[in-house]
């Protein structure tokens, strides 16, 4: 027959993936051990396999992807997964997103981010110590060997059906959507990317050295890893805002801590890796960050992959896998600290600092995150503990995140102008404080107009205002404490040439002032409203009028959806015609509500539509949402924040061709 | 006296330490409101919670007994198929939600009628709660789609 050549070639992409990918494994395992002894006896030969074989690793890994991909679009269902998650009638995106958002292809992309950030350090981390980059390498190498071997032996993605059906049975509908095509990637270059801080930690403890180099080459990984967090956990916050119906953003779940524990921790590495490369301090502490970090996005891939904690994320998974990863995190995280616990007395700090100076403001820094994230933990993992220990079913709700964790938050929001702008060293507290006593009248001034004019509500919303007032202007008076003086010439040329990292710290401290002021306004002042409405019928929800002209039905290329048509009015004003809907999607038997936001700088307004109700008339919520988009307004800003900083030249020359511009080095 | 490398790491230190003290006492003070405990319909027969005691129920939506009132009112009763109990909430149901099917309600027991004040989605027609399986399991009803 003339139609089976492609099918013959779909079948010899799909096992010359599956082959790469078992080659990957041999060669993951040969650059774990070679690069390794290479670097404890000085073998340079040793040494120098790590590079090709992280090059090799990577290549293959990408192999193995590029054909799950090409089957997921060819739409081979021959392949288990295919079949399970996938459709001929999905759009091309979809088909594309399908390849991870199922388990297997999942990690598949895991390991594929795990090998690039391997290939990445050896391709432009020339300026490392030999040494040591052999030896990182290997660290990165020996998690690929653990989670290749997971893939292969627990989730392999290149299962085949005996018998392959005609169609396949679709991806989860609620998957369909480009906030969560994106979501995955982004979230897995920030956990994974944290393994190159891990692997940088564990092999200087290894070596017993940690140096203000070390800390200049952590700085970059820990930078990128923290930018494309920030921008995966944003994003998956926006997911579930407008796509999930109820109209949240946060909702302190497992599978959402999993994610916020390691951005905490690798927040807090981020600042203390600038003390030891500056000041050459804090440099055993910093190593247990990075440990740590790595640690915490394990534990994350526990929590997800596993299904232990009840979560309203939870989509169906498998607890035999959970043992393996368990397995996998006690190996690294433990081994890691046991080393870390063997080698750490031997990294004396040599720079002293001042009680009031930057060094002590980052670690209070440092102390207000890490116990942040420890509040967290112990509410994710403690429905386990009181399972095991009492066998007591519970859940932990928002109500104990609120209390606990907002405390540390507000702290940590105080602090940080002051911190920002003490010189290092050596400090005094009235005359860096001096420049700030402006700010903080402005802040407490907003923040008090917004008690009064809200009248006897909670304190939430004024002094989430107050601090967010105060973070972002904070943070421009840095940048003018740092233009210095003079004309406004000669001011302006100055702030031209600060470095684009005191630029990305100045804006991803702004970025944190929005987000803060989007999440307490959006949380204090929000209004909720749930009412059966007939046709032609409109009601008022804060300061708005909305009326239900119609509600009919419309198909899609993949579903068949209820649809309501809303106008919005303020003072006889249409501001908005909104369009909710209810879908169902035959193939996978599973029905979304789609709800409709029309999305302004200040408020958002926020429409659901339920179903027919038996008196006539359809159930319809509506929320007035204030500052939302500020939340993800205030993360992008931090995320560019974060990429501003990395395109330093500082960064740039640490990472690359550190002999070769080195005369560069002494004029930033 | 001491040096001052010594002294600062003394400071860090005690700072940590202040730290973790007031968040182990905040963890215990939010704990209190924070935990809600889950129910089987059989638990909350057997041993009915006070009317203040918000607590998570879970199990089946038991077949014929939804009915839809005014203004998006909804009742219904949950089943772990030892014991059932009626249900009352107000809102927009969830999209997964439906007779046969396992969600899990917050609220209270006021008269012998739970209170939801929200019910769990899910985001997988194939996932069941795990509290909600393992109530099934120990009346005996639940059946693995699988085997």
């Amino acid at each position: 027959m003339e139609s089976t050549k492609p099918l013959i070639i779909a079948a010899m992409f799909v096992e010359l993936g599956h082959f790469a990918l078992i080659l990957a494994f041999a060669v993951a395992m040969v650059q774990a051990t070679v690069p390794l002894v290479g670097a404890q006896r000085g073998w340079r030969a040793w040494m120098a396999v790590a590079e090709p074989a992280a090059t090799a690793q990577f290549l293959l890994i990408l192999a193995a992807f590029a054909a799950l991909t090409h089957a997921f679009v060819g739409s081979d269902f021959s392949l288990r997964l295919v079949t399970l998650n996938s459709h001929t009638d999905k759009p091309l995106l979809y088909k594309f997103s399908g390849v991870w958002g199922n388990h297997e292809g999942s990690m598949l992309l895991w390991v594929l981010i795990l090998s690039l950030f391997g290939a990445c350090a050896a391709w432009f981390g020339k300026g490392l110590p030999t040494a040591l980059r052999a030896r990182a390498l290997a660290v990165q190498s020996a998690i690929a060997v653990a989670f290749i071997g997971f893939i292969l032996f627990t989730s392999n993605p290149f299962l085949r059906l005996e018998l392959p059906p005609l169609n396949g049975q679709d991806l989860n509908p609620l998957l369909q959507d480009p906030g969560l095509a994106l979501h995955p990637p982004f979230l897995y270059l920030g956990y994974v990317g944290l393994s190159m801080t891990f692997s940088l930690a564990v092999a200087a403890l290894i070596e017993g050295r940690v140096s203000a180099a070390w800390g200049r080459w952590v700085r970059p990984w820990a930078l990128a890893a923290w930018m494309f967090l920030t921008i995966g956990i944003a994003l998956g916050s926006w997911w579930a805002y407008y796509e999930l119906g109820w109209g949240g953003f946060w909702f302190w779940d497992p599978v959402e801590n999993a994610s916020f524990m390691p951005w905490l921790i690798a927040t807090a590495l981020l600042h203390s890796a600038i003390v030891v490369e500056k000041r050459e301090a804090l440099k055993s502490w910093t190593v247990l960050l990075a440990i740590l970090a790595f640690g915490f996005s394990l534990i994350g891939t526990f929590i997800v992959r596993s299904g232990v904690l009840t979560s309203v994320h939870a989509f169906a998974s498998d607890p035999t896998r959970g043992v393996f990863i368990l397995a996998i995190l006690g190996v690294f995280t433990g081994g890691a600290l046991a080393l870390y616990a063997a080698r750490a007395g031997t990294m004396e700090a040599t720079g002293v600092f001042s009680t009031v100076s930057r060094e002590s403001a980052v670690v209070l820094n440092n102390v207000l995150l890490s116990v942040a994230c420890f509040v967290v933990f112990i509410g994710t993992v403690w429905p386990l503990v009181a399972e095991m220990l009492f066998d007591r079913k519970l859940s932990v709700g928002a109500p104990y995140f609120n209390a606990a964790f907002t405390p540390f938050m507000v702290a940590l929001a105080m602090v940080l102008p002051i911190g920002a702008i003490l010189p290092w060293k050596r400090a005094r507290l009235g005359r860096s404080i001096r420049r700030l006593w402006g700010i903080a009248a402005l802040a407490l001034a907003v923040g008090a107009l917004a008690w009064t004019v809200q009248t006897g509500r909670a304190a939430l919303g004024p002094v989430g205002l107050a601090l967010g007032v105060w973070l972002v202007f904070g943070a421009l008076a840095e940048l003018l404490v740092r233009a210095g003086r003079g004309s406004p010439g000669s001011r302006a040329r100055r702030l031209a040439m600060l470095p684009r990292a005191d630029w990305g710290k100045a804006l991803a401290h702004a970025g944190l002032g929005v987000a803060l002021l989007g999440i307490a306004g959006l949380m204090a002042w929000e209004v909720e409203d749930i009412r059966a409405v007939r046709l032609g019928e409109s009601y008022g929800v804060g300061g708005y009028t909305i009326t239900l002209n119609d509600v009919r039905s419309v198909p899609g290329p993949n579903y068949r959806a209820v649809q309501a048509d809303l106008s919005v009015t303020r003072n006889g004003r249409t501001l908005a015609r909104l369009r909710p809907e209810k879908r169902v999607y035959p193939v996978a038997g599973m029905p979304t509500t789609e709800a409709a936001i029309d999305s302004g700088s200040f408020r958002d307004v926020y429409v659901v539509i339920g179903d027919a109700q038996i008196g006539g008339g359809w159930a319809i919520r509506t929320h007035v949402k204030p500052f939302a988009n500020w939340i993800w307004t205030g993360a992008a800003i931090m995320a560019l924040g974060g990429g501003l900083s990395l395109t330093d030249r500082r960064h740039r020359v640490a990472g690359g061709a550190r002999g070769a511009s080195s005369g560069a080095v002494g004029t930033t | 006296m001491m040096g001052l490398r010594k002294r600062r790491r003394v400071q860090v230190v005690a700072i940590a330490a202040v730290a973790l003290a007031l968040a182990t006492g905040l963890i215990g003070y939010a704990m209190r409101d924070g935990i809600n405990f889950f129910r089987s319909p059989t638990q909350v027969i057997d041993g009915p919670p006070p009317p203040d005691e918000i607590f998570r129920l879970g199990g089946l939506v038991e077949e014929g007994s939804l009915a839809r009132g005014q203004g998006g009112a909804v009742t219904f009763s949950v089943t772990d198929g030892g014991a059932s109990v009626g249900v009352s909430f107000t809102g927009v149901l969830p999209d997964l939600f439906g007779e046969g099917q396992g969600m899990i309600a917050i609220g209270s027991l006021v008269d012998g009628t739970f209170r939801a004040t929200e019910i769990l989605a899910r985001h997988d027609e194939t996932y069941m709660p795990r509290e909600v399986l393992d109530a099934l399991k120990e009346q005996g009803v639940y059946r693995d789609p699988e085997g």
